[in-house]
């Protein structure tokens, strides 16, 4: 496993609130080879942002903290280090891109600024230089006429634009790994197809892995070589793209794939879409067997009694499930 | 709750307390000029021997009626302003909020201060020397604190009559002052209650400041700012006068605002400031 | 900052001048009596003087007409006769004003080294030991009437301990070195009174803005930069978190002067606060709406002050 570049062993994250003890990420396995794109899939509250936020440690602690596990980045642990060690990891060896391009950037600091801002910090470069270096990257994200636009401010640019700009941000430093928030989820569709092909435009030139996380089958389908799936906090099936999508295991990622519209079917055999019933159940005391048992037609009383254990059902293929 | 206990007591204390201590506030006595506390006297003398605990709790009715005085006329005028500017909009609208921007930046004080410097006689000659100055401390007081409740209860009204049961209500046909009346008023009173509360803090420091620069309540009324402002010349012989005085106003400031902000958790979480 | 910007707030200052000008000649207008009638029983004011002055008032013309007079004259400078001091009113205010400013200035200064280190500490680390302590001072702060803040400095700095002088003297027969040791020796206690008041509402107002901010996203990816916590707040926490601060100081505009009045009383800073104070004690009329209109000129002033700090902070605002 020499090119492992990032392997997450048991990561458990919980957050005290008011109610209890939140186990949003408890007890996960991930890891990401070099310049490989990972996905990592999920509904709404299934753990996949809180542990991005947890490579970066972007957790507010407290409430949150991290109850066991290792986040291993070439070899070494995250966890423990402090906060100048971290520092010199994020944007430089691992950077993140936000969901929300409208807020994810400061209003009243002008987006070249902001990107110099980094590359002063990491690569110890002049006003100048940083300020040309920015330029340089915003034209590589396809923004016309970047040699202007690195003077205005966030609110000068659209939704898209601005994810372009959190891009050039995010690689600015050229990392060896590109942590992808649901990137495309607050655009409009046919921006998200270009924010997509920018992102795999940039990893043929950089040559960084991606962790790709969405709620998306059909993004992963098109991007990932790997998919993880994840529920309740837990990762219920990994597997190569092409396993997951010609043979699902778990039940709750046939029905994730299910529930992809497809114009095909829906037109000629009048299906009509599938909805996995219920919601994510509450993550402070889970029950402890398997999560999914609740909304699970083929669950029995073994799923209830304890949470299965992650078996390998083919070459890289994993599920978490006792069928 | 700390602070509600502390405005109790001190509430009950100005009601009660000249029932109890019936030593007369306007007692002179020349032998004890200036005491220090003692049994015959718990809080001291004044510079004419008059008794510092039977005028502060006399003064205390004074200062705290004025606080709560105001608040009211504060309150009634605000609602009044802000319901009128928010069922109307349009002109009306801009023209009462323009208004409450302008009160808002006025300088208070020396407002204050001209207009009792310029009514001041008038009305002690309607209302006698000690009713005048009542009623023109809280009218002016109040009069130049509406504006924060006007405004809060425009943004209530806004928000609120676009919600499902005014537009019931309007389809069965109430009239507007009814709609404001029945359905709007009392959603708007969160907000409303909180400001009004830290408006009676205030108020108690408006007046005390007026009398504190003796422009407020002649000598033969003790409100609290008006015995500091007596106090102030002796703090080198008598500093108790002077800081049981002001203790008084500092502790009923300092309860209120303390119930005001809980007040503001309880009704109104989501606003910090 | 766009010209149009400046010269958009610039407009929107006149309208509340006059504004305050109209409330202002209103009150006097509705004043009973003749505002003037201590003329004609002062006998130390000559019959031709006083004559004049009814005449520059135009006390028998119509309201309007009247009003317009009034404002063009407060516009020049012509302020009318002090009775008490016995020189022109703007002569006597040019004299005092400085005096109010720098305290007032001084004062802000203070509040502000004390309010933006504590609200960012207390914000950045809410519910926390500090921050109650913080919180709780605040509180304290600014339930104290500056009145009585005053007195208990006075009866602790220079009745008790005799550190600091207890009136402020316009005279103080040094010079060099030892004027300035004296000069700030007795402006400590009135910059402070008014300094700590404002200070204490500023500490909320900073610490709520501040609270405001941390959560927002742009805060996190200037966390996942990498440039360190210190440089997160500096730079991305606190300098957004002035934006709404600087409105909230300019709406305390009002309360600042107010608490300037009563400072300067307690003190007896010859500026214009206690100009006021002594001139109503005297029936000064001239120099009591003299001041009052500086006094208002001075709020719209520091709104406009705010208002361009306000586009300087926040280029959202100066683009529209």
């Amino acid at each position: 496993m020499a090119d492992t570049l990032l392997d997450i062993r048991d990561l458990k994250t919980w957050f005290a609130t008011d109610d209890g003890m939140v186990r949003a990420v408890d007890g996960i396995d991930l890891h990401i080879d070099r310049s490989e794109t990972v996905g990592v899939v999920g509904e709404s509250g299934c753990g996949k942002t809180v542990t991005a936020r947890s490579i970066l440690k972007l957790i507010d602690m407290p409430p949150g903290r991290f109850e066991g596990g290792q986040i291993l980045w070439q070899g070494r642990d995250l966890l423990p280090l402090g906060a100048a060690e971290m520092d010199k990891i994020r944007a430089r060896e691992i950077a993140i891109v936000f969901q929300e391009p409208m807020t994810s950037l400061n209003p009243v600091y002008t987006v070249g600024a902001q990107i110099a801002e980094v590359l002063r910090e990491h690569e110890k470069l002049t006003r100048r230089q940083a300020i040309d270096r920015a330029a340089e990257m915003l034209s590589l994200v396809n923004i016309p006429n970047a040699k202007a636009r690195v003077h205005d401010y966030p609110h000068q640019f659209s939704g898209g634009m601005r994810q372009r700009v959190m891009i050039a941000l995010a690689l600015s430093c050229r990392p060896k790994l590109l942590i992808a928030d649901e990137p495309t989820t607050a655009l409009d569709v046919t921006i998200q197809a270009q924010i997509l092909e920018l992102m795999q435009e940039m990893k043929e030139r950089f040559g960084m892995a991606i962790m790709l996380i969405t709620h998306a089958m059909g993004v992963v389908a098109e991007t990932c070589q790997r998919v993880t799936v994840m529920y309740a906090g837990k990762v219920v099936e990994e597997a190569p793209v092409d396993a997951l999508f010609g043979n699902p295991r778990h039940p709750y990622t046939q029905g994730l794939i299910r529930s992809i519209p497809r114009v095909d079917r829906a037109a000629t055999h009048k299906e009509r879409l599938e909805a996995i019933p219920g919601t994510v159940p509450s993550l402070v005391d889970p029950p402890p067997g398997c999560r999914f048992a609740r909304r699970c037609r083929f669950a029995s009383d073994v799923c209830r009694q304890a949470m299965p254990p992650l078996k390998q059902v083919g070459p890289g293929h994993f599920v978490r499930c006792v069928l | 709750m700390a602070s509600a206990v502390v405005l109790l007591a001190i509430v009950l204390a100005v009601l009660l307390g000249p029932l109890v201590w019936r030593v007369p506030i306007n007692e002179i006595d020349f032998a004890a000029q200036l005491a220090g506390p003692s049994w015959a006297h718990p809080l001291g003398t004044d510079d004419l021997g008059q008794d510092i605990l039977a005028r502060l709790l006399y003064g205390g009715r004074i200062s705290i009626a004025v606080g709560l005085c105001a608040m009211l006329v504060a309150a009634v005028v605000g609602v009044l302003v802000g319901a009128i500017a928010g069922m109307s909009r349009g002109s009306v609208d801009v023209v009462l909020m323009w208004l409450a921007d302008l009160f808002l930046s006025l300088p208070q004080l020396p407002l204050l201060l001209l207009i009792i410097y310029l009514f001041r006689d008038a009305l002690t000659n309607v209302f006698g020397s000690q009713g005048g100055i009542f009623v023109m401390v809280v009218a002016v007081i109040g009069g130049l604190r509406w504006m924060q409740v006007a405004r809060l209860v425009r943004a209530q009204i806004l928000s609120i009559r676009e919600k499902e049961f005014i537009e019931a209500a309007r389809a069965l046909g109430a009239s507007k002052i009814r709609q404001v009346v029945r359905h709007i008023l009392p959603n708007a009173m969160g907000p409303v209650i909180v400001a009004g509360t830290i408006d009676v803090a205030n108020a108690i420091i408006a007046e005390s400041t007026l009398s504190f620069l003796g422009l407020g309540f002649p000598p033969d009324i003790p409100t609290w700012g008006r015995v500091l402002f007596d106090a102030k010349d002796t703090l080198d012989v008598a500093p108790h006068w002077a800081l049981f005085s002001g203790a008084a106003i500092f502790l009923t400031v300092l309860s209120i605002n303390f119930i005001g902000d809980g007040l503001r958790d309880a009704l109104d979480p989501r606003r910090v400031l | 900052m766009s010209r149009q910007y400046l010269i958009r707030r610039l407009m929107i200052a006149i309208p509340s001048l006059l504004g305050i000008s109209i409330v202002l000649f209103t009150v006097l207008a509705l004043a009973p009596g003749d505002p003037f009638g201590e003329l004609a029983s002062n006998p130390a004011i000559p019959p031709e003087v006083a004559a004049s002055l009814r005449a520059k008032f135009g006390l028998d013309d119509p309201v309007w007409t009247r009003y317009v007079h009034w404002l063009v004259a407060m516009l020049h400078g012509d302020w009318g006769f002090s009775f008490a001091s016995r020189i022109d009113v703007d002569t006597l205010i040019l004299q005092r004003l400085p005096t109010t400013l720098i305290v007032i200035g001084a004062a802000q200064l203070l509040a502000i080294l004390v309010a933006l280190p504590v609200g960012v500490l207390a914000g950045t680390r809410p519910y926390s030991l500090f921050d109650q302590i913080a919180n709780t001072l605040a509180f304290i702060g600014f339930s104290l009437p500056t009145f009585f803040t005053g007195l208990l400095l006075i009866l602790i700095f220079s009745v008790r301990l005799d550190w600091l002088p207890m009136v402020y003297r316009a005279d103080l027969g040094a010079t060099g070195w030892r004027w300035f040791v004296e000069e700030v020796k007795q402006s400590i206690m009135p910059v402070a009174v008014l300094g700590l008041f404002q200070g204490a509402s500023l500490v909320r107002y900073v610490r709520s803005a501040v609270l405001d901010v941390v959560r927002l996203d742009y805060v996190t990816t200037a966390r996942s930069k990498g440039i360190g916590e210190r440089k997160v707040i500096t730079r991305h926490v606190v300098r957004t978190a002035l934006i709404p601060v600087v409105t909230l100081v300019a709406l305390q505009m009002p309360v600042v002067f107010g608490g300037a009045i009563v400072t300067e009383q307690i003190f007896r800073v010859p500026g214009i606060g206690s100009l006021l104070i002594s001139a109503m004690l005297s029936n000064d009329t001239p120099v009591v709406m003299a001041v009052t209109f500086v006094f208002a000129c001075l709020v719209v002033l520091f709104n406009l002050i705010a208002d361009i700090l306000y586009g300087w902070l926040d280029p959202r605002i100066a683009y529209r």
